[in-house]
């Protein structure tokens, strides 16, 4: 009770100054639209029908590309952490594509998929892929050797059982951490690729920001947040529950 | 390993040849080791560390093969059963599954639908006194009710042979009294036939038919005590006293004797 009041008192806060700074002359409004201003061009978005829109398309490239993202980079790092040849084979792969920003995807994904929803899905695959990868193998990497055992024991000696008996219900925690991470990344990937002509907020932001309206630029900052907050609000509801025999 | 023999002549359920136990390409750590388990009977096997009690358990469960030698023990494919379960030291229950479903664990893949696996896990439970902690997570149980749960969970295959790796030994005194007396009520209950591995001499002595002490290098068997005593058995009868300090007895002398430990 007292910390959701404070984190309440650290938001009205935060919002107080915010309005102040340009009020009080200290910084143009151009520069930093203060909150009150935020309701108008926010309204203005909504009748104009550009808001909804925009966030429909944006949750669609969102949702497809987390999903698609995510299942690769799992799937991927469990394969790796179970046969150690795939690791081998594929390890100065991993080691040459990793550092590669998503951005420098964008070339590549225009030529492939052109400019259109399948390039956008492509960054935010990007964008999401090396941090579920990285969690997911180093979640089954990790595994208990004793619980392998307990599982040979009682007969189940195939890969596919371990899998999906022992490895997969046992790195449920550590894949879920990198899915978390990921449900962030993606909305940042969702951005960067609808800079380049993908209708969504991203392309919204970069509308409105070529034409130095910042106080819309501030509204789509909000809807991403506003967004990220119920994904990551709904996808620890999910997380809770599944991993509720955790202490 | 385990390999079907058509004909038992007598009730002898497991048949030990020669078996030798090595660990990679070092000179074997067991030799020679030949030996039979009659069905039903209780069997404690003892000896300093090293001379591959787990790893005989290991080989009998199939988790590892011999260096060499033959285990015999028929084998017929049941529903709903494996001839041989392992009870381990430490309990290894699958934290993300409910104690039944732990119980339930060893049954997978022996052909039994899931309803009849939660029920026959349910009994199970009951036959180790847990019934009531069925929907519980493992995190919330005591560490005897763990090896409990360890033991139906072996028990629940209904296994010819039961195989047991110190199952006790990290638990508290009193505990570890009440679970040997449970053990032995599973027993004289199932008649499974035990094999017990054990550091504690007079552990084995209590639940025991036989004690075999493994000792020397390579080790072998040192000798194979008969344990005679009426059940239940009272640990301050001088008889019992005796038995013990006999093997404690044989154990130090093989040990003085044993190159090296």
């Amino acid at each position: 009770m007292q910390r959701s009041l404070l984190a309440f008192a650290g938001l009205v806060a935060f919002l107080l100054i915010w309005e102040a700074a340009p009020r009080l002359g200290l910084i143009s409004p151009l520069f930093l639209p203060p909150p009150s201003t935020l309701p108008q061009a926010f309204t203005r978005e909504i009748t104009g029908g550009y808001w909804l829109a925009a966030v429909l398309a944006s949750l669609s490239h969102y949702l497809i590309g987390l999903a698609l993202g995510t299942g690769l980079g799992v799937a991927l790092g469990i394969a790796t952490a179970l046969y150690d040849r795939l690791e081998a084979v594929l390890s100065w792969v991993i080691r040459l594509l990793r550092p590669v920003p998503g951005l420098a995807w964008v070339p590549f994904a225009i030529v492939w998929f052109g400019i259109g929803e399948a390039a956008a899905t492509f960054i935010i695959v990007i964008g999401v892929f090396w941090i579920n990868y990285y969690a997911a193998y180093g979640a089954a990497k990790a595994i208990d050797k004793d619980l392998l055992e307990v599982a040979d024991a009682f007969g189940h000696r195939g890969t596919w059982a371990k899998l999906v008996k022992i490895v997969l219900p046992g790195s449920t925690a550590g894949i879920l951490s990198g899915v978390r991470t990921g449900l962030g990344q993606a909305w940042m990937a969702v951005v960067a690729a609808e800079l380049f002509g993908v209708p969504g907020l991203g392309q919204r932001m970069i509308q409105a920001s070529s034409l130095l309206a910042t106080d819309v630029v501030v509204v789509y900052m909000i809807t991403i947040a506003a967004l990220y907050g119920l994904t990551d609000t709904v996808f620890v509801l999910i997380r809770d529950r599944l991993l509720r025999w955790q202490r | 390993m385990a390999r079907p023999i058509n004909n038992p002549v007598s009730d002898m359920l497991v048949d030990i040849k020669n078996l030798a136990i090595a660990y990679g390409d070092a000179p074997p750590v067991l030799a020679g080791f030949t030996t039979g388990l009659e069905r039903g009977s209780f069997t404690a096997v003892v000896g300093p560390s090293g001379v591959g009690k787990s790893t005989l358990l290991r080989v009998l469960s199939g988790l590892t093969a011999p260096a060499a030698g033959t285990v015999e023990m028929p084998v017929k494919a049941e529903r709903g059963r494996r001839p041989v379960a392992l009870v381990f030291q430490e309990a290894r229950l699958l934290p993300w599954r409910r104690v039944l479903e732990n119980v339930a664990f060893g049954l997978e893949g022996t052909g039994l639908p899931k309803s009849e696996r939660l029920t026959r896990a349910r009994e199970t439970l009951a036959l180790v006194g847990l019934a009531e902690m069925a929907g519980r997570w493992p995190h919330q149980l005591s560490g005897g009710q763990r090896q409990r749960i360890n033991l139906a969970r072996a028990l629940s295959v209904r296994p010819d042979l039961l195989l047991l790796d110190e199952p006790f030994s990290a638990l508290d005194a009193i505990t570890r009294q009440t679970l040997q007396d449970e053990l032995l009520r599973l027993w004289r209950e199932t008649r499974t036939t035990m094999l017990f591995v054990t550091h504690d001499l007079d552990e084995a002595v209590y639940l025991a038919d036989r004690v075999i002490l493994l000792g020397g290098k390579p080790a072998g068997i040192v000798r194979d005590f008969p344990v005679d005593l009426h059940r239940p058995r009272d640990r301050d009868t001088p008889h019992f006293t005796d038995t013990v300090r006999g093997i404690r007895a044989a154990l130090s002398e093989s040990v003085s004797d044993g190159a090296g430990i």
